[in-house]
């Protein structure tokens, strides 16, 4: 029952008025940086980070905290209404969420990743208070072999993400790889593909090439003809889902929950692939495949409940191992040091407030952002209603402004113009951004596991077999590429796909 | 002669009356003070400790802005290239001796680009291994590194950071090449050895100081001239028969080359004062570290760090035959 008194410990600390209040902050804030596309939470958290001097280290980490899911919540809005995800996670949410507002439901969307959420979130902040210290054990376990195959599980399963061509999925993956490539080589220190410019030595920048390819592409398209917004305009029809949506959201939620939940533990980056999986797992499952990036419920659904489930448990490296598992966790372990708390794995046992607390204020945060975003989603597509003409330079300039405040760097806003015009081309030939983006993510991370695991295995590359995790996922990557090319499956596929192609 | 002395007196009294003026007037407006690595990391958090403090005495606000990436050449390179007025400061570590080296083409002269305000802290480092690595004290470990060369492995945090080149003065000292793993930043190392996935790593007390407390780390030694408080039983690597073997993340204050005297002056005051501040102290030392004292927080000592460590690290690295472009 030691579970209990330390969540009534935890529960008692956050539920004071004033860790009450900064925890809204946290969210409205949250909500509202995720919402103005571009700019991300870390940019935010870190333009914050002199205010949190004046505060108790618990009322401001809650803060923080607050703002890291607040703005996973809002930028699924942006994604969902005008195709801007502002994280590597709202990008899955662009494909069907997009559109499906495109066809008027903008509002059931909303509703089904804010209910989506709030149920995952509850769900993985429970796991994170159950569970946070055996399974980091667990998450130790992950080695550089083991990261390569799960890297290598989550190309192959990719291809899923594609609802046109395999081959033109195939080649945006790879040409993600290629752009992931650009940078220093960290092995050798070696600059790559950079075309001799400096500010380009830590590669391309997430934010400019996600807003370029989705954002600016998706600005183009739509002022070539004002015709196709009237569309969206008039149509936005029902707000809240109907009983068949929630029936179609249910099984694919849960799934996303136990898939985020799962990722997000990993410190080196599987919280990334928690949405992309969840994609995959819905359509591999769906009845109805064929409605995948035409306005898919489990699109939307499975994938938003994974995000904010692994946005969740991602705490957990950092609360039990001191580790940030992402920019924004390192940034708040910046505040904890500055309030003098340095993070290690004795957190939890030092500062039992602290740690409890936190958790604690997750899940009211979460009811707080649920309780704020319903009312909201009304507003969010009136939104909509803004003539495009005054609606694309706001989003415009809020984009130049979200992916300049990252780095202070101008290369960044060059980056946003050219994938903006690549963007476009490749909406032009019926080229799916989604999975450029997971091999951009992807392909750096699967090459550095590469090639550690190779130094560590002394050039062995039995290691990757050897390691029982490791060839556990090897196998499931090979599982996915037989359903994917056998014949007769292969056969069943194209019938499903030619509607869509 | 009496006029003239008194002509002279009066020109010399203007003069320090016109630099009174400026000192008084300055700061007029809010300083930027470029970290030329991402928010949060240690040299961040470094940062915005004493930019606080220092606000405080200035009178205006320090708004510290983050210019990561190219080892924090980029930042460096920003403020060489920023009005010489004193509104644009540069907080860098080591690397911006070490850069010097480790970039065969820079955007700036390090030398010749900069003026100095002062040295804020020298964080010391630690030689540090998985919780389960069998030597029992710091001459085992030596020996045990040395007989299992081939197989130790050793993590370091990226080309150019503070573990990457306090493991290749490591390896110099003992004159073994080790199997070094690079890592993207100190986190996703660190994780691979609490995993115990990598062997040994040499960083900075702000990483390890908690890990080795709570047992999920071993400490050896540290690397600094003198034992640590925090660590009164870990022997100094020189104890341990490493000579000359002294690592620190020395961090300084710079401005862009042509500033006034009078600017950095007032600057290295409001820092020195900022060091002397008793929750600075309480701060670093949670981070085992501890501030510069006021004849370290001056320009000239800056200056003197600077030219030693661009000296002393020249070697070691054109040695390894490490370079980051």
């Amino acid at each position: 029952m030691e579970l209990l008194s330390n969540l009534a410990l935890g529960f008692s600390t956050a539920g004071s008025l004033e860790n009450l209040f900064f925890c809204l902050i946290g969210v409205i804030l949250g909500t509202l940086i995720g919402v103005l596309p571009g700019i991300g939470a870390t940019a935010t958290i870190a333009m914050l980070l002199p205010i949190t001097f004046q505060l108790e280290p618990v009322s401001s980490l809650i803060m923080l905290a607050g703002i890291y899911y607040g703005a996973q919540y809002g930028g699924s809005t942006t994604a969902i209404l005008i195709n801007l995800p502002g994280e590597s996670s709202s990008a899955v949410t662009a494909i069907d969420g997009y559109q499906m507002a495109r066809k008027g439901k903008a509002g059931t969307a909303l509703a089904i990743a804010a209910l989506g959420s709030f149920f995952a979130g509850s769900v993985s902040t429970l796991l994170v208070a159950i569970f946070a210290i055996p399974l980091t054990v667990v998450a130790l376990k992950f080695g550089a072999a083991e990261y390569f195959s799960l890297m290598v599980l989550g190309l192959v399963s990719s291809i899923a993400l594609a609802h046109g061509s395999i081959l033109k999925a195939l080649a945006m993956v790879v040409t993600g790889l290629l752009l992931g490539l650009v940078g220093t080589d960290i092995y050798t220190g070696a600059p790559r593909f950079n075309l001799g410019i400096r500010e380009y030595a830590d590669g391309l920048n997430f934010v400019a090439l996600a807003v370029g390819v989705f954002g600016i592409a998706e600005i183009l398209r739509n002022l070539e003809g004002e015709v196709q917004r009237e569309v969206i305009k008039t149509k936005v029809s029902s707000l809240l889902p109907s009983k068949e949506d929630f029936r179609a959201m249910i099984a694919p939620v849960l799934r996303g929950t136990a898939i985020g939940s799962a990722l997000g533990i990993l410190p080196g980056g599987g919280a990334i692939l928690a949405s992309f999986a969840s994609y995959t797992v819905e359509k591999k499952m769906s009845k109805h495949p064929e409605e995948f990036g035409h306005g898919a419920i489990a699109g939307v659904a499975g994938p938003e409940s994974a995000n904010n489930a692994g946005a969740q448990t991602s705490f957990i490296p950092l609360l039990t191992l001191g580790i940030p598992a992402n920019p924004v966790m390192a940034l708040m372990v910046g505040a904890m040091i500055i309030q003098g708390i340095v993070p290690g794995p004795n957190v939890a046992a030092e500062q039992p407030a602290l740690f409890w607390g936190i958790i604690a204020s997750m899940w009211i945060g979460n009811l707080m952002l649920v309780i704020l975003n319903l009312p909201l989603i009304g507003l969010w597509v009136k939104l909509l209603t803004v003539p495009y003409y005054v609606l694309f330079p706001i989003i415009m300039a809020m984009c130049s402004i979200g992916v300049y405040s990252v780095n202070s760097n101008v290369y960044d806003l060059y980056a946003v113009a050219f994938f903006g015009l690549l963007g476009y081309v490749l909406l032009k030939l019926r080229c799916e951004p989604a999975p450029l983006l997971l091999g951009f993510v992807l392909g750096p991370m699967l090459e550095e596991n590469l090639r550690r695991a190779m130094i560590l295995g002394r050039g062995d590359p039995t290691t990757f077999l050897t390691r029982p995790i490791s060839l556990t996922l090897l196998i499931l990557s090979l599982a996915v590429l037989v359903v994917v090319f056998l014949p007769q499956v292969r056969k069943k596929r194209d019938e499903v796909f030619t509607e869509s192609d | 002669m009496a006029v003239s002395v008194k002509v002279g007196g009066f020109t010399v009294a203007a003069i320090l009356a016109a630099s009174g003026a400026f000192a008084q007037a300055y700061p007029e407006r809010s300083i930027t003070m470029v970290v030329p690595f991402a928010a949060g990391g240690p040299t961040d958090t470094v940062a915005r400790l004493v930019a606080e403090k220092m606000s405080a005495d200035l009178g205006q606000q320090i708004i510290v802005e983050n210019v990561g990436g190219a080892g924090g050449t980029l930042g460096a390179g920003r403020v060489a290239s920023a009005e010489a007025d004193g509104y644009t400061v540069l907080l860098h570590h080591i690397g911006m001796a070490t850069s010097a080296t480790l970039y065969r083409s820079l955007a700036y002269d390090t030398l010749n680009a900069f003026e100095y305000v002062g040295l804020v802290t020298s964080v010391p480092m630690t030689i540090v291994a998985r919780a389960d690595f069998e030597p029992a004290d710091f001459p085992a470990f030596i020996d045990y590194v040395k007989a299992n060369a081939d197989t130790v492995t050793m993590a370091n945090a990226g080309i150019g950071a503070a573990s990457h080149l306090c493991g290749m003065m490591f390896m110099s000292a003992l004159d073994v090449p080790l199997v070094t793993v690079p890592y993207k930043g100190t986190g996703p190392a660190m994780t691979d050895l609490l995993g115990g996935q990598v062997d040994i790593m040499c960083d900075q007390t702000t990483n390890t100081t908690k890990q080795i407390q709570g047992g999920t780390i071993k400490g050896y030694a540290v690397t600094s001239p003198a034992r640590l408080d925090i660590f009164p039983d870990m022997p100094t690597a020189i104890e341990g028969g490493l000579d000359g073997f002294e690592v620190s993340i020395w961090h300084g204050i710079y401005s862009p080359k042509g500033t006034p005297a009078e600017v950095n002056d007032r600057l290295s005051a409001a820092l020195q004062k900022a060091l002397a501040d008793a929750d600075i102290a309480a701060r670093f030392a949670e981070l085992g570290t501890a501030p510069s004292t006021a004849e370290e927080a001056t320009p000239a000592a800056l200056k003197a760090t600077l030219e030693t460590e661009i000296g002393r690290w020249k070697p070691v690295i054109e040695a390894a035959g490490v370079y980051a472009d």
